[in-house]
């Protein structure tokens, strides 16, 4: 019925038709819904079974774990916060739902807005990344974020991330980290400390109003060490065990906080073989290595040297940085041993600067985006000593 | 030399179609410094038009008699002099901005807007169209200085030459201060939105 709804108006859309400035949004939305039928009509083309909509469709399915935990872990801490005994799941559930329903609605707006805007002036087909982004977005950023400021970043990164490299496929950065490191620097007071990563009020009539005190700061758990702590605690002052932080329930940004769902999305990825799995394992592999040679020689200078090796793997954005960020494969090396060499510096650069800078209690984001700026020149150097080998083969 | 020299098109061309930071990229170094504030731009712009001016006039005096081989050791000395003085000069009349500047006077010596001025038009004219274009280059290098710097103190600081522009009940109801523009990059990202803009304007500029 969709489909022929599509074929009546579509004459309206062709050159020469009445809305034919509007083409690039009608084939959005056209090959969004249907996988196109027009096949080349010269040469050899090989063509996969789908195309990079259908891939992008499935990054989603794959984040849709993290943002359900999120919404129930930001239900949760709300309830916790201001003391409401009766956790009923599905109130919980409505709670953050309603509270990141607005950021996603203002991400995609924005970011699809500007896309839609510059294919139209640019006569391109609308390009699907951001699909994925807008997800993103809201994913990696605290709760409280006030929406202003998700749409100003949002925009500066679409436009000078993206769009100025050419759209979907060009950028050097990841666009959605990118926004978050916007939002990083440009707010910081907005984006890290104590109070950011709880939502603090009622939502329509939902929830309650947070009051901090010295049993519940807010802060997340690699916050509270980076702070001295001794070990880190929930909401509501109970010490997290490692299993604890695998599951999640702990303040911090809204998807990123679970590694169970994160890994059920890596997981749906990998079958798939949409991510590549030497990136994933070799950032974990590095994540390991930085965080053993941090707790083999601890220092009391720098607390987060006291964590085990495992716990740096399962707090905060580290997981969720390694399975969807550093797997970008626009922004990522893309020879084979360029791979594991991206990964790996990825996770012991995100280690680093989470131990050794007390003043970034995360350092996930960080390393990605510098890594994101290394990867050409890896690709380069493998490709180039590959090249001679081979002559040095032919020599002989 | 045997061209004639068009004094109105000497002093006119650096402000738009030849400007020395977003059309020769020259100079961008200072641009990126002294630009999170709008009053050390200003001042910084003042003090190169004045340094671009007399070295241009000085060295356009002495260009028959200047060795060749010697003669960038012969334009640093001159320039070095000049920013000597108005290091002076700021110190005694302006010093809190010149705190703020700070190094950045005295590496008015090395800006390359200087020594390509020097080089490329000093040493060839004589000392009346030199001067125009050392006011000229000044002029346009000051330009850009004050939109980056305006854009800047605006969105980072959210005044202009230091008062509050805006307004406390936009600060009431959650607006805040973007604490990036403060920071060198986005002096880079808005000098690329001029050339930008720029370009779109002057479409003979364009490059393929």
């Amino acid at each position: 019925m969709l489909r022929k709804y599509l074929d009546k108006i579509k004459p309206n859309f062709e050159p020469g038709g009445k809305l034919q400035s509007f083409r690039s949004v009608f084939d959005g939305f056209e090959t969004f819904l249907y996988t196109p039928k027009s096949t080349s009509a010269s040469g050899v083309h090989v063509h996969d079974s789908i195309d990079s909509k259908r891939v992008m469709i499935i990054v989603v399915a794959a984040l849709i774990p993290c943002l359900l935990f999120g919404m129930y872990n930001t239900g949760y801490q709300n309830f916790i916060g201001s003391g409401i005994t009766d956790l009923n799941f599905w109130s919980i559930m409505l709670y953050g739902f309603l509270a990141i329903l607005p950021k996603i609605i203002v991400t995609y707006v924005v970011g699809l807005g500007i896309e839609f805007v510059v294919a139209q002036w640019r006569g391109e087909e609308i390009q699907e990344g951001f699909l994925v982004t807008g997800i993103l977005v809201p994913l990696i950023c605290p709760v409280t974020t006030p929406l202003w400021m998700l749409a100003v970043a949002t925009a500066f990164s679409v436009i000078f991330v993206k769009e100025v490299f050419g759209g979907t496929g060009f950028n050097i950065f990841n666009v959605a980290l990118v926004t978050r490191a916007v939002l990083f620097f440009g707010y910081p007071a907005s984006m890290s400390g104590d109070r950011a990563f709880i939502s603090s009020e009622p939502i329509c009539g939902v929830g309650g109003t947070v009051t901090y005190s010295d049993a519940f700061t807010g802060a997340t758990p690699l916050g509270q060490i980076a702070n001295g702590a001794d070990a880190a605690t929930d909401a509501a002052g109970h010490i997290l065990s490692t299993w604890d932080a695998f599951l999640g329930l702990y303040p911090g940004s809204f998807g990123e906080t679970s590694t169970l769902c994160v890994l059920i999305g890596a997981a749906l990825l990998l079958i798939t073989g949409i991510a590549s799995w030497k990136i994933m394992a070799s950032v974990f592999a590095g994540g390991l290595f930085m965080g053993w040679i941090a707790y083999t020689f601890q220092s009391p200078l720098y607390p987060g040297s006291h964590m085990l090796p495992i716990d740096q793997l399962v707090y905060g954005g580290f997981a969720f940085a390694a399975v969807f960020m550093a797997t970008d494969p626009v922004t990522a090396a893309r020879t084979g041993l360029g791979k594991y060499i991206y990964g790996f510096l990825v996770g012991v650069v995100a280690i680093i600067i989470r131990v050794y800078n007390n003043g970034y209690p995360e350092g996930a984001m960080l390393a990605v985006l510098l890594m994101n700026a290394l990867a050409p020149l890896i690709d380069y150097c493998v490709v180039q000593a590959n090249i001679s080998r081979r002559m040095r083969r032919l020599r002989v | 030399m045997a061209e004639k020299i068009n004094n109105k098109s000497v002093f006119f061309n650096p402000f738009s179609k030849d400007n020395p930071v977003i059309v020769q990229v020259l100079g961008i170094c200072s641009v990126l410094a002294v630009t999170a504030k709008l009053e050390p731009a200003i001042v910084m712009g003042i003090s190169v038009i004045a340094v671009l001016a007399f070295s241009n006039v000085i060295i356009s005096l002495l260009r028959n008699t200047i060795p060749t081989n010697i003669r960038i050791i012969v334009q640093l000395v001159v320039v070095a002099g000049l920013v000597v003085i108005v290091n002076q000069l700021l110190k005694a009349y302006t010093y809190d901005v010149s705190k703020q500047l700070s190094v950045f006077i005295g590496l008015i010596i090395t800006n390359c807007i200087l020594m390509g001025r020097l080089e490329a038009f000093a040493m060839a004219n004589k000392p009346w169209p030199s001067f125009l274009d050392g006011i000229g280059n000044g002029i346009g290098y000051t330009i850009i200085l004050v939109i980056v710097g305006f854009f800047r103190e605006l969105l980072g600081s959210g005044t202009l030459l230091g008062y509050q522009v805006v307004p406390q009940w936009c600060y009431d109801h959650g607006y805040v201060n973007n604490g990036l523009m403060i920071l060198p990059p986005m002096a880079l990202i808005v000098v690329a939105c001029i050339i930008w803009v720029h370009r779109l304007c002057n479409k003979d500029l364009q490059e393929d």
